[in-house]
């Protein structure tokens, strides 16, 4: 039986055209050479049968791609009595590239200039013709979409593979040997020198997955996963973080402090209660957010987020999201920052905007450390592991209400395709490099606004100088004073309006303004802390930190993302009223219930 | 039949891919040609996405796509 193998590049009909010959008469068969399968149909052509075989679209005949080498390993092996040439009429200057390097093969052709409905709609001519001439081939024009000029075609191919008589010329198996030795050069080459990082076999995948992806033990594993996780965060950081603290206190002592001893009083009360408490408190977090990223990364780079997308897609999809939206939820965990910027993968802009809505709300690693210090003063060592993981349950929670409550707003209905990769153990100076990058950001982050916020701080609390430093007579006392009536109600006193204040720049200032404010750092502002307030305060304070605009970044991503300034002030809008309105229902409630 | 009415485990062809051209260059992109092999591998609760391989490829896409997709068993 005589063959026809259709060749073409990618996206041009080629897959609808076979379909239309073959009506439903098709099945999927192996052939020599190749290992993936073909799809083929046998058809009636003039008085014989003849069989079409539809090869994958490609761009380039010496190309290397594993379609590009699927093709030219069937043509080397199975040369077809006719070579069908698709081309996308529309697209024929890109395209002709492919049918010279097809002609050099000496193939019997005919060629198919498909989607002539698009050209005339363009104003495209092309002269079929003179084109013929030139190439020395039948070519026609021919639209498969509304079945026009069909007839005159399979008349040509009818009448080219009458006396077809297929064969190769030396040269060009010359050219395909040529190939394949690149091929083979390459797989050896590869094998030789590039290492890919240790990947489980597949069946051990498979196993890991079937436990994992569990219908029902999937999600309690991972929620409870996240928790061990963010408990060891805890265990681990605090010590590095007394450490830390210890070494700056000491520093101030036998360094610092004498350093700027000659200097006048209000100099030295700025250096030093002001920059340097405020700048140690900050930089006490440098071991929790290396641990902090060193985690991620590992959950990242093992490839269990996407199955995080996978067990989350269900829920996501009621609020209007995909699994990429948790996905970036998670990463928000990290920083807002690059979550916001990752929602470029998707295409509808709906869900661009509503998954941008709720990533600030992830408690990001700013965030933590602030709710690290709080609960760490005010909480025993035993609770304060559960407080912080109450506020990561109130972090999704925020965020899903506020997906319910505007996806009609957004309404979108892109199609949700990822890749799973298999389960990867990252090395380690991938985690090493992760870690370090993160630290050079934050430190990056952290010049820039946290000496600034500090200073600022300590002049707001520190002037006029006629009044006592952090008393109801400064600047900073005034603000307070006259933001009393919105923050009294979830139970917020004026310092620490003050602190969330600073906090709207960025939260790595809240606990160094605390510092300044209070004038003291380390385990003095946490007894202080602890000695003001009361564990239902605390936590009001900690909810509205949580619930609020993240920081000045954020929102810059925000507008730069959403190309709308409208959205940046709804965001802005919307997390300040939900953040007053979560303090002022959790402090009301508890103080109604007596604590 | 559509690839979301196979079951775990099971074992098919892909027949054809009637989505728009954009999903259609993805889902190429991926590995989904007429003719390849897929396998379902799992489907997720709560009528959640299914997770199928092509090759040695694993990919997920929700219900509403994979009945885009025929296959013959």
């Amino acid at each position: 039986m005589k063959r026809i193998a259709l060749l073409g590049m990618p996206n041009t009909g080629k897959s609808t055209l076979f379909n239309r010959l073959t009506g439903s008469a098709s099945r999927v068969g192996n052939w020599p050479g190749i290992t993936v399968e073909l799809l083929s149909g046998k058809i009636l052509l003039g008085d014989e049968m003849v069989e079409i075989i539809d090869l994958p679209g490609i761009y380039d005949m010496h190309g290397f791609s594993e379609d590009e080498q699927v093709v030219r390993h069937f043509l080397h092996e199975n040369i077809p009595d006719l070579a069908l040439v698709v081309l996308n009429a529309a697209q024929i200057e890109r395209q002709l590239s492919l049918l010279l390097q097809l002609k050099q093969f000496k193939l019997n052709m005919v060629v198919l200039l498909n989607m002539s409905d698009e050209t005339k709609k363009l104003g495209i001519t092309i002269d079929v013709n003179k084109m013929s001439a030139t190439l020395g081939m039948p070519i026609f024009l021919l639209s498969a979409k509304y079945g026009t000029g069909y007839p005159e075609a399979l008349q040509a191919i009818t009448k080219a593979l009458r006396n077809s008589v297929p064969s190769m010329p030396e040269s060009v198996r010359k050219l395909i040997a040529q190939d394949e030795h690149i091929e083979r050069e390459m797989a050896q080459i590869i094998l030789q020198t590039v290492q890919i990082p240790a990947r489980l076999p597949d069946n051990m995948t498979n196993r890991l997955d079937s436990l994992l992806l569990h219908p029902w033990l999937g999600l309690p594993i991972f929620f409870g996963f996240m928790f061990l996780l963010f408990q060891a965060i805890f265990l681990f950081g605090q010590p590095l973080q007394g450490v830390v603290n210890a070494l700056f206190g000491w520093m101030r002592e036998h360094a610092f402090g004498p350093l700027v001893g000659f200097l006048p009083a209000a100099i030295q009360g700025l250096l030093l209660d002001g920059v340097y408490n405020g700048v140690a408190t900050v930089a006490a977090f440098v071991p929790l957010i290396v641990l902090f990223f060193l985690f991620m990364a590992i959950v990242e780079d093992t490839g269990y987020l996407s199955r995080a997308a996978f067990l989350m897609d269900a829920l996501m999809a009621k609020m209007g999201l995909d699994g990429r939206s948790f996905v970036m939820l998670l990463m928000g965990f990290g920083c807002n920052v690059p979550a916001l910027m990752g929602t470029r993968v998707m295409r509808s802009r709906s869900l661009r905007l509503l998954s941008m809505l709720v990533i600030p709300f992830s408690l990001c690693s700013a965030r933590l450390q602030v709710f690290v210090f709080i609960s760490a003063a005010l909480f025993t060592p035993k609770a304060a592991p559960v407080v912080l993981f109450s506020l990561y349950l109130f972090s999704f929670a925020t965020a899903i209400l506020t997906a319910l409550l505007f996806k009609r707003h957004y309404p979108n209905t892109e199609p949700f395709v990822l890749e799973l990769p298999p389960y990867r153990f990252p090395t380690f100076r991938q985690m090493v490099m992760r870690g370090w990058h993160e630290v050079y950001q934050f430190l990056h982050r952290a010049s820039k606004f946290i000496v600034a916020g500090v200073v600022l701080v300590w002049l707001l609390t520190n002037l006029p100088p006629s009044a006592a430093p952090a008393s109801a007579d400064t600047i900073a006392g005034m603000i307070g004073a006259w933001l009393h009536p919105i923050f009294s109600p979830i139970g917020i006193s004026p310092d620490l309006t003050i602190a969330l204040i600073f906090g709207f720049v960025a939260k790595e200032i809240v606990i160094g303004s605390l510092a300044v404010i209070y004038g003291m750092s380390g385990d003095a502002l946490s007894g202080t802390l602890a000695s003001q307030l009361d564990w239902v305060q605390a936590y009001s304070f900690m909810l509205f930190t949580l619930v609020y605009t993240p920081c000045l970044s954020t929102i810059a991503t925000l507008r730069n993302e959403s190309q709308s300034n409208k959205f940046m002030w709804f965001s802005i809008a919307w997390s300040l009223t939900l953040a007053w309105l979560l303090s002022f229902l959790f402090y009301q409630a508890a103080r109604a219930l007596g604590y | 039949m559509m690839l979301s009415k196979l079951n775990p485990g099971e074992i098919a062809t892909i027949i054809s891919i009637h989505t728009d051209e954009a999903l259609h260059q993805r889902l190429l992109a991926m590995g989904f040609r007429s003719g390849k092999q897929i396998e379902l591998i799992r489907k997720a609760w709560f009528s959640g996405p299914l997770q199928v391989r092509i090759g040695t490829t694993d990919i997920l896409l929700r219900r509403a796509e994979a009945e885009k997709i025929m296959v013959q068993l």
